[in-house]
């Protein structure tokens, strides 16, 4: 698997490309042979993807920072395990920083239910929807093209899973829908990204 | 759940959407599930592409905080191929080989116990079948479904607790089971991590006299000073019999 395809229609200037995808796999390797600053190369071109993912998940910028540097440091110790044979350098990494901003918002959650009680129902928190001051590029325009053809039920529920950091359940609760509905919802979203955006081989 | 059903939370995963026993169920469905992994790993890679939209430069702090952090931590060596792998599986097959060695470490750990537990003053038996066998043992089963069924055994008078589990499927990766004593102040006290493998049987550490529930919860690997996530099992001794 595969670094992103360029677009079909030419891929824009300063996006993501396969050169981005060499050059951060790259600096994987060398940060795996304990080359730092190869390491802080690959925190220069990844950094406001981490450290924004996490803030929209955690939503505290302490927090958000936090994860952000646990991340980093998870990707330090584990650089010579990546394998470009099985995802790009980028997806690998922000997989573990958003793995690790979910866990946060839950076991805050977490903690806040064991202060009332191990045996709460699961209630919905209030969640605005503000998108943070996003970093304008082109390829955010074009991830954003690629969402907002998604059907509007598909596009919540990616939304409240991957951003939200809610559960499936939970968002099936929060919808008023079936698990399987929420289920199928978020899969038939994410195939649609996928084929938009040419992931996959 | 239905098996049609299972290949369904690739989506799900992908955007870390499942509990941590629906998580621990679903990689281990896709250890032998090669349309899934393939799936899966598209998806992951396209749900990473959403952090594009929400890009936001961080503040100087966190790049002098990671460098300073990396300079005083070794990268971890790289996975060495292993002679038995053949078959062309990806990171799945060390994990496979990885639950093998660590349920003969959990037998190894089994046949070392009786020494560790000889001073105790009870003759020739282990602290764990003390309480198996004592006269005022309690039981709690708990029927996890497709995650396995546990039993928690409880003996006032021995003071100690013993879980036994069968089938139990593994913690998600990087994650580990913990046990926990609910005291009468509801306090979780930690009890110990539960040693991987499906089918174990382990004596919990500390006092169990007065606890009125065990708990297991999904924690980091190394366990946790409290429980970070909720339980995926309680067993209520207050009920025990």
């Amino acid at each position: 698997m595969d670094h992103v395809r360029p677009v079909p229609d030419g891929a824009p200037q300063g996006a993501p490309s396969a050169g981005e995808g060499t050059r951060l796999a790259d600096l994987l390797h060398r940060s795996g042979l304990g080359d730092e600053a190869a390491f802080a190369e690959f925190y220069d071109a990844t950094s406001a993807r981490a450290y924004g993912l996490a803030l929209r998940v955690v939503r505290n910028p302490a927090h958000a920072e936090e994860v952000a540097q646990e991340a980093y440091l998870d990707a330090w110790r584990s650089s010579a395990r990546y394998d470009a044979a099985r995802g790009s350098a980028a997806g690998w990494f922000l997989t573990i920083v958003h793995r690790k901003a979910v866990d946060r918002v839950r076991s805050v959650e977490a903690a806040t239910a064991r202060d009332e009680g191990w045996n709460r129902e699961t209630a919905p928190v209030d969640h605005d929807q503000t998108v943070e001051a996003a970093h304008a590029s082109l390829e955010a325009a074009r991830v954003r093209g690629a969402v907002a053809t998604l059907t509007d039920v598909q596009r919540q529920a990616v939304e409240l899973t991957y951003f939200g950091g809610y559960t499936h359940t939970e968002v099936a609760t929060l919808l008023d829908v079936p698990l399987g509905t929420a289920k199928t919802r978020i899969r038939d979203g994410l195939i649609r990204l996928r084929d938009l955006m040419g992931v996959g081989s | 759940m239905s098996e049609q059903d299972v290949h369904k939370l690739t989506g799900a995963y992908a955007v870390d959407a499942l509990d941590e026993l629906e998580r621990a169920r679903f990689e281990q469905h896709l250890s032998g599930c090669e349309d899934c992994r393939a799936e899966v790993a598209e998806l992951l890679e396209t749900a990473a592409l959403l952090a594009e939209t929400t890009a936001t430069p961080p503040p100087a702090s966190l790049r002098e905080s990671v460098l300073a952090g990396i300079s005083q931590v070794r990268p971890l060596p790289p996975e060495l191929p292993r002679p038995a792998e053949t078959s062309r599986r990806g990171a799945w097959i060390p994990l496979l080989v990885a639950a093998a060695l660590v349920l003969f470490v959990g037998v190894g750990a089994m046949i070392v116990q009786p020494w560790a537990d000889d001073d105790s003053g009870r003759g020739t038996l282990t602290a764990t079948e003390q309480v198996m066998r004592a006269d005022d043992a309690q039981e709690v089963f708990v029927d996890l479904g497709e995650a396995g069924r546990a039993t928690v055994v409880r003996s006032k008078s021995v003071d100690r607790a013993v879980i036994v589990t069968e089938d139990m499927v593994a913690a998600p990766s990087g994650k580990a089971y913990e046990l926990w004593f609910q005291t009468p102040a509801e306090d979780m006290v930690p009890a110990g991590m539960m040693p991987e493998g499906a089918d174990q049987t382990m004596l919990l550490e500390g006092s169990a006299a007065d606890a009125i529930a065990v708990g297991i919860t999904v924690e980091p690997e190394g366990g946790s000073p409290e429980p970070t996530t909720e339980p995926i099992a309680l067993f209520d001794l207050t009920e025990a019999t």
